[in-house]
C-alpha cells in the first residue's frame, strides 16, 4: 500500500470478504443440507443451521450408497477416484521425465518429430476424439477396467514440457561434471536429473491428483459398471429427475466427500499448487 | 535454445520415449485419424453398413440450425464466462493485493472452488436454483423473480455461466495475484508521488502491465469454457431446455454417443479439432512474446 | 602425470564454421599452462576438447602417451574445474567429492581416504556434511577442486574457475591454486580471460585470437617480446601503444616512454585524461604529428608518481631497445 486510506482499505476488505462468502456460500449450503433429512430439504426454505443427520447421511453413502439412481456406494467410489488421482500423476510423471530426459539430453534422429508428436496432443483433448477413443479402448478390451480409466490420460504434452522446461534451466555444467566423474546418462539421470526435480515433480503431482480425482467424461464415457463409477460421475447419477425426486441429503453428502480430497490436498499443499498452476502453464 | 552436453547412445532415447509415443499413438493420434475417416462417411442405424459420403457430414451439419445455433450459443457462453471470470477475479486480486492484512488468509479461502469437479460445481448451484426447492430461487421469488431454469433458456445460461465463472475465479485470481505482486512498488510510489489517485494508478500503470495476465487468462478461460465445462452442463442443463445451453463439446458428445450419429458427431469433432489448434496458435503465438519481455 | 600433446587440434561445427584454426602445443609432465585470450576467443572450447565434451574434427591430443581422440572424459583421465563450479546442488560436500569415485566403485575406505585428504588440503574438514548452497563462494570454488584432487588424474582442467569470485578473494585462491599445484605437481591446463591470472600462475601460456594461437611462451617473455599485435594490444595495462612509422607499426609499452624536454622529444602527447594511481600517474592523450593530422594515434604513459602531469603537450622519449616493430598488414612482428 502506497498511501494511507482508510476508506479504500475498507473497500477492499468489505469486497474480499463478499467475495469468499460468494465462493463459500456454495459449500456452505452443500455442507448443511448433507446434514439434514430429506424433509428438512424439501421445506421452503430450507434451514441454514446443521441438522443431525450428518453421521446417518455420511454413513449410508459410504455404505450403500442412495435408493435411486446409482445404487454405488460412496466408499467403492472413493477408492476407485482415488486410484484415477493417483495413477495418473505418477504415470504422467513417469512417462514425461523420461521422454523429457531423452529430448532435451541426447540428439537422434527423429527427436523433433517425436517432440512435435508429442505437443500435438495439446490440440486433441478428449472431447474432439470421443467416439473413436471409445472404440479404441472397446477393442482393446479397457472399458470397465482401472488400465482404460488411467493410461489414455497419462500422456501429457504439458507435463513434458515442464520437465524440458526445469531442465533447461539445470547448468550444462551439471552434466558435464557428471560425464567427467564418470556416470553413464541413467546414472546423472538418478543421481542427478530427479532429486533436483523433486519440487517441479511434487507441483505437478498436486496439479495431476485434482485433474485425475475430477475426470469427468472420461469415465462417464468407459464405466457402466456401477462398481467402477469414480465419485463425481455417481453424484451425476444420483440425480434422476427434476427437484423433488432425488435424495439430496445423500447427493450432497457424496459431494462432500467428492470435494474433500482435492481441497485438502490444495489447502495443505498450497505452495506447490500454486507453483504447480503457474508453472505448468509456461 | 538447446543443451550443450549430449549423451549418446543408439537405443536408449528411443526407449525413453517409447511410452509416451505409444500411449500417445494409440489414444490420440489414431483416434484423430478415425474421427477424420468416420467424418467421412454414413452409418445406418444399426452400424452394419457404412458408406463413403465425402463431405456429406459437414454439409448437412451447416444445414441443421441446430448446430449453426450450438456455435452461437457457445460464444455467448465462452464470452460470458470469459469476462465475468476474469473481470471477478481482477477485483478481488486487485483489493487481496491492497490489503496488508489477511490476504494469505483470503487466497487460501478463494482457492477452494478450483479444487470442486466442474460436475460437482454444476451439481451445487443446480441445487441453489433449483425452481421449486433451491433457496436462491426462494430469495428471488421474494424479489417477484419467476425462476425456473429447467423451462427458460436464459436463465439456463445464466445457471452454467455462474456455475463455470465460479469454478473457474481461483485460477484467474491467483495468476492475477502473481502478476499483481510482480508490478514494481517503485512504478506505483513514483506514480503516487506523481499525484495520480488509486484508481488512475491502476488502469494507466497496472493494467497495462497485466495485460500479459489477461491474456492468457482470456484464452485459458475460453478454452475451459469450450472444453472444461462439459461437466457442468452434462450435470445440470444437458444442453437444454431446447438448445439453449447446447454448447459445442455437448453436442458431440450428445450426438454421438446418445444419438449415435457417428459420421455427424465425428465432423463436429474434426471442425472442434480445428478450433483447438487456432486457439493453441494464438496462445503459443503470445508464449513467444511473453519470451521477449 | 602426464604431458599433453596438441597436434595441430581443429573445430568446425560446420565447412564454414571453424572455431579452431590447428592449435599445436607440447605441454610437459607437470606443466602449469594458461590458455589466456578475449571471450569467443576458443580458449574454453579448445579446453573442452582435451576434455572430451566437445568432439575434435582435426588434429590430435594425446595426454601421456595415448590418443585421447576418441575417449569418453571419463576415460581420459583428466579432472575439471568448473566456471560455475558445477557442484550437484542435493548432494553434501562428500558426496559431491566421492560422487565419481562411487561410481568407479572404488572401495569405501580408499574414497574415504582421498576424500579426507582433499579436505585437510583445502581446509574443508568442517564441511563435509553441507551442502553447496551453505557454502561461501570461496567454499564452493575449494569443493570444485577438492572434486578434482580426488581423483588424482593425470591433467587438472580449470575453465575460468576464479572468475565468479569477488577481487580480494580472487587473489587468495590465486596463491592457494600456486601452492597446490607446487604440492601435487599435476599437468594443468587453465583457461582464463584475465591477463593477471595468467601473468600470476603460468609457467607457459598460450594466447589465442579468433581460434588461432598467436603466440605460446613463458609470461614474461610473451610480455617482452609479444609476436603480433594482438598479443601487445591483449597484455599489459594500459596496453601497449601501437603507432603507424614508415609504414610500419611502432610498439611502446606506456611504462616505456618518459617525459624529456620538448627538443629531445621522440614523441609528444596532447594529453587530454590524467589518471593519478597513487604508485604512479596515468596518462592518455593523441599523438602530436608535424602536420596536426587529427586521426593519430591514442598514446598512453605511465609517469612515475612525482612527474608533473598536466594537460597540453608532453614530450616523451624511449629507449630504442624498448620499440617493438610489427608489420600493419599482417600484425607479425618484425626483427
Amino acid at each position: 500500500m502506497v498511501e494511507n486510506r482508510p476508506w479504500l482499505t475498507f473497500m477492499s476488505q468489505a469486497v474480499l470478504i463478499l467475495g469468499v462468502l460468494a465462493v463459500a456460500f456454495p459449500l456452505y449450503v452443500t455442507f448443511i443440507a448433507s446434514t439434514l433429512t430429506l424433509e428438512q430439504i424439501m421445506q421452503v426454505p430450507m434451514q441454514l443451521t446443521p441438522g443431525n443427520q450428518l453421521i446417518e447421511n455420511y454413513s449410508q453413502v459410504l455404505a450403500s450408497g442412495s435408493t435411486k439412481g446409482s445404487r454405488a456406494a460412496a466408499s467403492s467410489m472413493l477408492f476407485n477416484s482415488l486410484v484415477m488421482a493417483l495413477v495418473i500423476p505418477l504415470g504422467k510423471m513417469a512417462i514425461s521425465v523420461i521422454s523429457a530426459f531423452a529430448i532435451v539430453y541426447f540428439r537422434f534422429p527423429l527427436r523433433m518429430f517425436f517432440f512435435w508428436m508429442i505437443f500435438v496432443t495439446l490440440m486433441l483433448p478428449v472431447e474432439v476424439r470421443i467416439i473413436p477413443t471409445f472404440k479404441v479402448i472397446a477393442d482393446l478390451g479397457m472399458l470397465n477396467t482401472y488400465a482404460g480409466l488411467t493410461i489414455p490420460l497419462i500422456a501429457s504434452a504439458t507435463a513434458t514440457f515442464l520437465f524440458r522446461q526445469f531442465f533447461m534451466t539445470i547448468p550444462d555444467e551439471l552434466a558435464e561434471a557428471a560425464r567427467v566423474d564418470g556416470a553413464s546418462p541413467m546414472q546423472f539421470f538418478v543421481d542427478v536429473l530427479l532429486p533436483l526435480s523433486k519440487t517441479t515433480m511434487a507441483a505437478l503431482f498436486v496439479i495431476q491428483f485434482i485433474y485425475g480425482w475430477n475426470q469427468y467424461l472420461w469415465p462417464l464415457l468407459i464405466t457402466t459398471d456401477e462398481s467402477m463409477y469414480t465419485t463425481v460421475i455417481g453424484i451425476k447419477r444420483m440425480i434422476v429427475g427434476s427437484d423433488a425426486a432425488n435424495e439430496w441429503n445423500l447427493i450432497m453428502a457424496t459431494a462432500i466427500l467428492a470435494m474433500l480430497p482435492p481441497a485438502l490436498v490444495v489447502i495443505l499443499m498450497q505452495k506447490w499448487f500454486v507453483k504447480g498452476l503457474v508453472e505448468t502453464e509456461k | 535454445m538447446e543443451k550443450r552436453v549430449v549423451f549418446r547412445s543408439a537405443w536408449l532415447p528411443y526407449a525413453l520415449v517409447a511410452p509416451q509415443i505409444v500411449i500417445t499413438i494409440l489414444f490420440f493420434f489414431w483416434p484423430a485419424v478415425q474421427a477424420v475417416w468416420y467424418s467421412f462417411q454414413l452409418q445406418d442405424a444399426f452400424g452394419l453398413k457404412t458408406q463413403f459420403v465425402g463431405l456429406q457430414n459437414y454439409a448437412n451439419l451447416f444445414k441443421d440450425g441446430n448446430y449453426v445455433d450450438s456455435f452461437k450459443v457457445t460464444a455467448l457462453f465462452s464470452v460470458l464466462v470469459a469476462f465475468f471470470g476474469i473481470a471477478i477475479s481482477l477485483l478481488l486480486a486487485t483489493m487481496a493485493d491492497r490489503v496488508l492484512r489477511g490476504a494469505m488468509a483470503y487466497k487460501t479461502l478463494l482457492i477452494w472452488p478450483y479444487a470442486v469437479a466442474p460436475a460437482i460445481a454444476g451439481v451445487l448451484w443446480a441445487f441453489l436454483f433449483a425452481p421449486s426447492i433451491g433457496i436462491v430461487t426462494y430469495v428471488l421469488k421474494g424479489w417477484g423473480i419467476d425462476w425456473n431454469w429447467i423451462i427458460k433458456g436464459d436463465q439456463a445460461m445464466l445457471l452454467v455461466v455462474i456455475a463455470a465463472v465460479w469454478n473457474q475465479i481461483s485460477y484467474n485470481f491467483l495468476f492475477f495475484l502473481a502478476g499483481l505482486q510482480s508490478v514494481p512498488r517503485s512504478l506505483i510510489e513514483a506514480a503516487a508521488i506523481d499525484g495520480a489517485s488509486p484508481l488512475r494508478r491502476f488502469w494507466t500503470i497496472v493494467f497495462p502491465l497485466l495485460s500479459p495476465t489477461t491474456f492468457f487468462l482470456l484464452v485459458v478461460n475460453i478454452v475451459f469454457a469450450f472444453f472444461a465445462t462439459f461437466g457442468i452442463i452434462d450435470a445440470t442443463t444437458q444442453g437444454g431446455p431446447g438448445q439453449a445451453t447446447n454448447i459445442l463439446v455437448y453436442k458431440v458428445y450428445h450426438d454421438g454417443v446418445k444419438a449415435a450419429d457417428l459420421g455427424g458427431s465425428s465432423a463436429q469433432s474434426v471442425i472442434l479439432m480445428f478450433i483447438v489448434i487456432a486457439l493453441t496458435v494464438v496462445q503459443f503465438r503470445f508464449v513467444e512474446r511473453k519470451v521477449q519481455y | 602425470m602426464a604431458a599433453v600433446s596438441l597436434r595441430d587440434v581443429r573445430k568446425s561445427y560446420t565447412p564454414e564454421l571453424q572455431v579452431i584454426h590447428g592449435v599445436s602445443m607440447e605441454i610437459k609432465n607437470g606443466e602449469f599452462i594458461v590458455i589466456l585470450g578475449p571471450s569467443g576467443c576458443g580458449k574454453s572450447t579448445l579446453l573442452r576438447m582435451v576434455a572430451g565434451l566437445e568432439t575434435i574434427t582435426g588434429g590430435e591430443i594425446a595426454i601421456g602417451e595415448r590418443v585421447v581422440n576418441n575417449l569418453e572424459p571419463k576415460d581420459r583421465d583428466i579432472a575439471m574445474v568448473f566456471q560455475n563450479y558445477a557442484l550437484y546442488p542435493h548432494m553434501s560436500v562428500y558426496e559431491n567429492m566421492s560422487y565419481g569415485l562411487r561410481i568407479q566403485k572404488m572401495s569405501k575406505a580408499e574414497i574415504d581416504r582421498r576424500v579426507q585428504n582433499a579436505a585437510a588440503i583445502l581446509e574443508l574438514k568442517n564441511f563435509l556434511a553441507r551442502r553447496p548452497r551453505e557454502l561461501s563462494g570461496g567454499q564452493r570454488q575449494r569443493v570444485a577442486m577438492g572434486r578434482a584432487i580426488v581423483r588424482e588424474p593425470q591433467v587438472f582442467l580449470f575453465d575460468e574457475p576464479l572468475s565468479n569470485l569477488d577481487a580480494k578473494l580472487r587473489v587468495q585462491m590465486r596463491a592457494e591454486l600456486q601452492s597446490l599445484h607446487r604440492r601435487l605437481g599435476t599437468t594443468s591446463l587453465f583457461v582464463t580471460h584475465d591477463q593477471v591470472e595468467a601473468m600470476t600462475l603460468a609457467q607457459r601460456m598460450i594466447v589465442m585470437n579468433a581460434g588461432r594461437a598467436e603466440q605460446i611462451g613463458a609470461p614474461l617473455e610473451v610480455y617482452a617480446r609479444p609476436a603480433t599485435t594482438f598479443v601487445a594490444s591483449f597484455i599489459g595495462s594500459p596496453p601497449m601503444n601501437l603507432i603507424p612509422r614508415d609504414g610500419k607499426l611502432l610498439g611502446i609499452r606506456p611504462e616505456h616512454l618518459e617525459p624529456c624536454a620538448a627538443a629531445q622529444a621522440m614523441l609528444t602527447i596532447d594529453v587530454d585524461l590524467i589518471e593519478p594511481l597513487g604508485a604512479d600517474i596515468l596518462v592518455y592523450g593523441h599523438e602530436v604529428k608535424p602536420g596536426g593530422d587529427a586521426s593519430s594515434a591514442r598514446v598512453a604513459a605511465r609517469l612515475p608518481a612525482d612527474a608533473k602531469a598536466q594537460a597540453g603537450k608532453l614530450a616523451v622519449r624511449y629507449a630504442p631497445r624498448n620499440a617493438h616493430w610489427f608489420d600493419p598488414a599482417s600484425g607479425k612482428r618484425i626483427d
